[in-house]
């Protein structure tokens, strides 16, 4: 009998069964629910009028809240929502409550997720947010649901899925230092197209990726639902240990796929041959190499998101943009603030990063999902008019980050830096060593 | 969903997105609160550039408003449609407006697993580029039971892909309805 990749492994542990295979429909039991508050609210409602008004969750230590969406606001409704999550919290005891102002990290879900230290090997991870698949550098199942889903493993603790295939991508060779997991994902990206792993398991492997850090693993497996992925994984390893800081917790499951297992496609990338790649408007598998468009005119730039606003990708920018000045608008946002709290801590010799953006001429916002996805009016770094946008985020689709007439060019930390100090599109190369 | 699903239809093309089914800027309007939900109804596909908004001419409104309601009860749309967001507001806000049913070349997994489980509408599949044959405001109809769509002025028949498993859910009215009929919950 062949083997099992880590994905069906990982489904049929929590189907209580030896093995499963892809396509079948099976009954899974979660580990972890998240919710934030654009979808938190229409969850609690879905499960109040299905279970009762004062029905209890299935497990209240499971539950996991973090409003980040629309939390700089002023807004009415956004904030309503936030009082919503703020009732539905105390109502059902929830422990794990990641609201601002309440003495603990707070911003970007699927960033506080990773920090706090939600991310299990082995687990099952439901959310209801497309961009959950990022806790699958941590290499556990964790995929977007909506409100309906979510409201049914709030009560139930359980939910269907079909076992998805597997798409496996190694990636071989040199990592040139002017290349990010950014530029990998968006590789990918180009070759296969946004619906290229719809219903699949991107399996993110070859010894390019067992060299990435955490953050940069969380990049790649981020942007997997960008070519439709069920979810991306990468293997648990020594990478995964460290940073969870833990050798002795036996509850986690180091889990991997057999050599044997059966894969739906495999895709091998030579890094060392892979140009810093932009996806141009609008679209995320709109895929160009810098080369082939520097000098495009760009009226501004935005480094954050749960895609391309942790520390280690305003490390980098930063290193870029020390002792520079930025040409057009650049918004720097913090993923969560405990990300923020290093740009003000962490030193790049005798400068923070932090004072870096800021002398450069950059402009930093409060930790959340910001204009990633534009927001209300009042949102830091929405878009206006006829902008374009080089961003580090994850998507570009029309009028994605504000405007409707606005657009959105989608790079690394280091392309967007580049860019930021040239004034147009520009490849990081021209400012390394 | 209804034995035989009927009305105009509203064509659109490949990876219509959920931001452009419902911009983000309105998810902050309450899925609960019967009066605002209809809201939704009113912005569903207003992210919709101006030039694919009703093919092939462009430039049709889908929904009004004012009324929160379309003219249009099916779509009819290209590959890899819903692709995006996790957000559930998209098919409420096409459910709202007044849509029965999506034929679409392909669906991104979260928007169809929100369409079924929701109960909203059944989201069909059919591999041809069958969008291309159609022009928002012809009208058709869907035999549920057969799978058969019918293009009422050109009198071409088109076999959609059986449901399967997601049928029994959409029938059931969602996932919550099916898992009481299962004796689940």
């Amino acid at each position: 009998m062949a083997g099992m990749t880590i994905t069906e492994k990982i489904l049929a542990n929590h189907a209580g069964r030896k093995r499963v295979e892809a396509g079948e429909q099976i009954w899974i039991d979660a580990d972890v629910l998240m919710t934030h508050d654009v979808c938190g609210p229409g969850t609690f409602a879905i499960f109040q009028k299905e279970f009762g008004q004062s029905a209890r969750v299935w497990n209240p230590e499971k539950i996991i809240i973090i409003p980040d969406h629309f939390i700089y606001t002023q807004d009415a409704q956004a904030r309503e929502n936030v009082n919503t999550l703020d009732r539905f919290a105390t109502q059902q005891k929830i422990r794990h409550y990641h609201k601002q102002g309440a003495g603990r990290d707070h911003g970007v879900c699927h960033i506080i997720l990773a920090s706090e230290g939600h991310n299990r090997p082995g687990s099952v991870l439901f959310g209801t947010d497309s961009h959950t698949c990022t806790a699958g550098a941590f290499g556990m199942f964790a995929t977007g649901i909506g409100n309906t889903d979510a409201a049914f493993v709030m009560g139930t603790g359980k939910l269907w899925v079909k076992v998805p295939e597997t798409i496996r991508l190694v990636f071989k060779g040199n990592l040139p230092n002017y290349l990010m997991a950014k530029d990998l994902i968006l590789e990918v990206l180009g070759r296969i197209g946004v619906d290229g792993a719809s219903y699949m398991a991107m399996e993110f492997s070859g010894p390019v990726v067992e060299a990435l850090s955490m953050p940069e693993r969380m990049t790649l497996c981020n942007m997997a639902i960008e070519a439709g992925g069920k979810t991306g994984i990468v293997k648990p390893d020594d990478v995964t240990k460290k940073f969870l800081q833990s050798d002795s917790d036996d509850s986690y499951e180091w889990l991997h796929t057999d050599p044997d297992a059966a894969v739906a496609k495999e895709i091998i990338f030579d890094t060392g041959r892979v140009e810093p790649k932009v996806a141009l408007p609008h679209s995320p598998g709109h895929v160009k190499s810098v080369t082939e468009v520097i000098g495009r005119p760009i009226d501004c730039c935005y480094i954050g998101s749960c895609t391309g606003g942790k520390t280690e990708d305003f490390l980098r920018a930063a290193r870029l943009l020390k002792g520079r000045t930025v040409k057009i608008t650049t918004n720097i946002v913090p993923a969560t603030q405990s990300v923020a709290d290093d740009l003000h801590r962490m030193k790049i010799d005798d400068q923070t990063i932090a004072d870096i953006f800021l002398s450069a001429g950059a402009q930093i916002g409060p930790p959340s999902c910001a204009a990633c996805l534009g927001g209300p009016p009042d949102t830091f770094g929405r878009l206006e008019g006829r902008q374009t946008c080089i961003s580090t985020t994850n998507r570009n689709f029309p009028g994605r980050m504000g405007s409707p007439d606005s657009s959105v060019v989608l790079a690394s930390p280091l392309t967007v830096a580049a860019t930021a100090i040239a004034g147009h599109l520009q490849d990081p190369r021209n400012y390394m060593e | 969903m209804q034995a035989i699903i009927k009305g105009l239809v509203y064509v659109l093309g490949d990876d219509v997105d959920t931001d452009q089914i419902i911009p983000a800027q309105h998810l902050v309007l309450s899925l609960s609160d019967p009066k605002s939900r209809k809201r939704y109804g009113g912005l569903a596909l207003s992210g919709v550039p101006t030039k694919q908004a009703g093919l092939p001419r462009g430039g049709i409104g889908f929904a009004d408003p004012i009324t929160n309601q379309s003219p249009y009860s099916i779509i009819v749309a290209g590959r890899n449609f819903g692709c995006g967001s996790s957000r559930e507001h998209a098919p409420v806000a096409l459910s709202e407006a007044g849509i029965f049913a999506v034929v679409a070349c392909s669906y991104a997994r979260i928007f169809y697993r929100n369409a079924v489980d929701g109960g909203y509408f059944p989201p069909f599949e059919i591999d041809q580029p069958i969008w291309r044959e159609f022009c928002t405001g012809d009208e058709v109809e869907i035999d549920t039971l057969t799978n058969q769509l019918l293009h009422k002025k050109n009198k071409v028949r088109f076999t959609l892909k059986s449901l399967g498993a997601a049928g029994d859910i959409v029938r059931a009215g969602g996932i919550f309805a099916y898992a009481r009929s299962q004796g689940m919950i």
